[in-house]
């Protein structure tokens, strides 16, 4: 899978959470999911279970804790995808 | 009274609700999860369509985050406000209506939740797995607060639960909240999902039909000679109580008046016990709200019972006669919704006052089906049963609920005459 399809994917998991539309609208790597997308703290464990839904993988709760921006996410995935 | 909302077995919305009753549409159907588990009783109530509804009136983590019961009672409760006059506000709005709460209850909380997701994920030690909405699906109170969530309501929000007074018992104490000039506008009701585990309690008590699931329509027979217990139902019903102030300062259309209510119970003694009620206790609440409205118990022209066509039924038929002193042939006409959408547990009350609502409101009183066989103890007041439905003024309709641990809650509705 390229590096913006894995985007692409990791954007459509976002969306539902993300409260911000206007930051949505204009996602990049370097948006900050809290921060910039809105999306409630409390929800990114939810996020983390639909990344592991998707790519049928396991993410430890200490990997998420450095996960600030969707290319973190990115990056974070393609770690635990097997190569 | 300035709004209803319903999602019921038999209809969607207090429109199609409305014509539901005055036409006695069933919403019973074979139950293929009871069937499968081996349930004595396959028939039940399970409101239609509400999954797509919820979809189109609710969105990204809001939708993701609702269980059954969140979807039923959010859309009710919205359908409620928006039929009081009010705007559905926007997430972004950071307005808080500080006058605004709601009492929204559950008989049952989230036990379809946790038969479905907690208990099979932690027995397989994939607790992780449950995410971050089980507890609010769970917790008893998560109904009341997601609605506060959709309508920004800053008042009390809370759940009440009383087993099958549920519903009614919201009523109440909302109506006490705002008489005691705490709240303006309440939203009021009760809710239940569909769930097999949630009923498999009732059938393992026997008190569930089990003789008519190859005639799902004829199985919930409140009133009947040949009735055999209750025919397990869900949905929710939600009513907006607004004070008379608040009605009127905005011109809203008001719909009935809450002209009495009482709350008691019969403290498990003269009969009654946790699965029974006191008559004593069921007739004191019946005059207790009476006199708490100073209703006359000669202008209750019609009641919509508990009537859950168990043994009770006639034993509630006779409270009613002594609490209003009004024997057969001076007995009011009656009726029980439970006989379209069975026995909704703890959304029963708040169905079923939206139905005494509708009536009182509109001027007519619902079919109560299948109970062409009256019971011969009911069979005194038989003239007084609503066999069909019948156009007329009615002037007050008193609506009763009774629950598992003897307890009781009564309103008394009545017409709006400005």
């Amino acid at each position: 899978m390229s590096e913006e399809e894995l985007f692409e994917k990791v954007v459509e998991i976002l969306r539902p959470y993300a409260k911000n539309a206007a930051a949505l609208a204009v996602v990049a790597p370097e948006t900050n999911i809290l921060e910039d997308l809105k999306v409630n703290s409390a929800r990114l464990v939810d996020v983390v279970l639909a990344f592991e839904d998707e790519f049928d993988i396991e993410i430890a709760d200490e990997d998420v804790d450095a996960v600030e921006t969707v290319a973190d996410c990115v990056s974070l995935i393609q770690q635990k995808l097997p190569s | 009274m300035t709004g209803l909302g319903v999602i019921a077995p038999n209809a969607n919305g207090v429109a199609d609700f409305e014509a539901a009753l005055r036409e006695g549409r069933s919403g019973l159907r074979r139950n293929e999860a009871m069937a499968e588990h081996g349930f004595a009783c396959q028939v039940a109530g399970v409101p239609q369509g509400a999954d797509e509804l919820a979809e189109k009136s609710f969105d990204g983590e809001l939708l993701l985050a609702m269980n059954q019961s969140h979807r039923f009672a959010s859309l009710a409760a919205v359908e409620a406000w928006q039929d009081a006059g009010f705007a559905r506000p926007a997430a972004s709005d950071e307005t808080v209506d500080w006058d605004a709460g709601a009492i929204l209850g559950t008989g049952i909380g989230g036990m379809d939740t946790i038969a479905a997701k907690v208990i099979p994920l932690v027995d397989a030690k994939k607790v992780r797995r449950l995410g971050s909405t089980s507890v609010e699906q769970v917790m008893a109170s998560g109904i009341s607060a997601r609605v506060s969530g959709i309508l920004a309501l800053g008042n009390q929000v809370t759940t009440n639960s009383s087993a099958c007074s549920t519903g009614t018992e919201a009523v109440v104490d909302g109506c006490l909240r705002i008489r005691q000039g705490l709240a303006e506008r309440m939203l009021c009701g009760g809710v239940e999902a569909a769930s097999h585990y949630i009923w498999a309690g009732f059938d393992a008590m026997r008190v569930l039909a089990k003789s008519w699931n190859e005639e799902p329509e004829r199985a919930s027979r409140p009133m009947s000679a040949s009735a055999g217990g209750f025919v397990p139902g869900a949905g929710a019903g939600v009513l907006l109580l607004e004070s008379l102030e608040s009605a009127q300062r905005r011109g809203a259309r008001i719909r009935a008046e809450v002209l009495g209510v009482a709350v008691n119970c019969g403290g498990h003694r003269g009969g009654g016990s946790m699965t029974a009620p006191n008559p004593e206790g069921v007739a004191r609440c019946i005059q207790g709200a009476l006199a708490d409205g100073g209703v006359d118990p000669e202008e209750i022209d019609a009641i919509n019972g508990h009537l859950t066509a168990t043994g009770a039924d006639p034993r509630e038929i006779g409270s009613w006669s002594r609490a209003l002193g009004r024997g057969p042939g001076r007995f009011p006409l009656v009726t029980s919704t439970k006989s379209l959408i069975g026995h909704a547990l703890g959304a029963a009350g708040g169905i079923e006052c939206a139905a005494s609502v509708l009536m009182v409101e509109r001027g007519f009183v619902h079919a109560s089906r299948n109970c062409e066989d009256v019971h011969p103890e009911i069979q005194p007041f038989a003239g007084a049963i609503a066999h069909e439905t019948r156009a007329l003024p009615l002037r007050a309709v008193a609506k009763a609920g009774f629950g598992f641990g003897d307890v009781n809650a009564v309103v008394v509705f009545g017409k709006w005459n400005p």
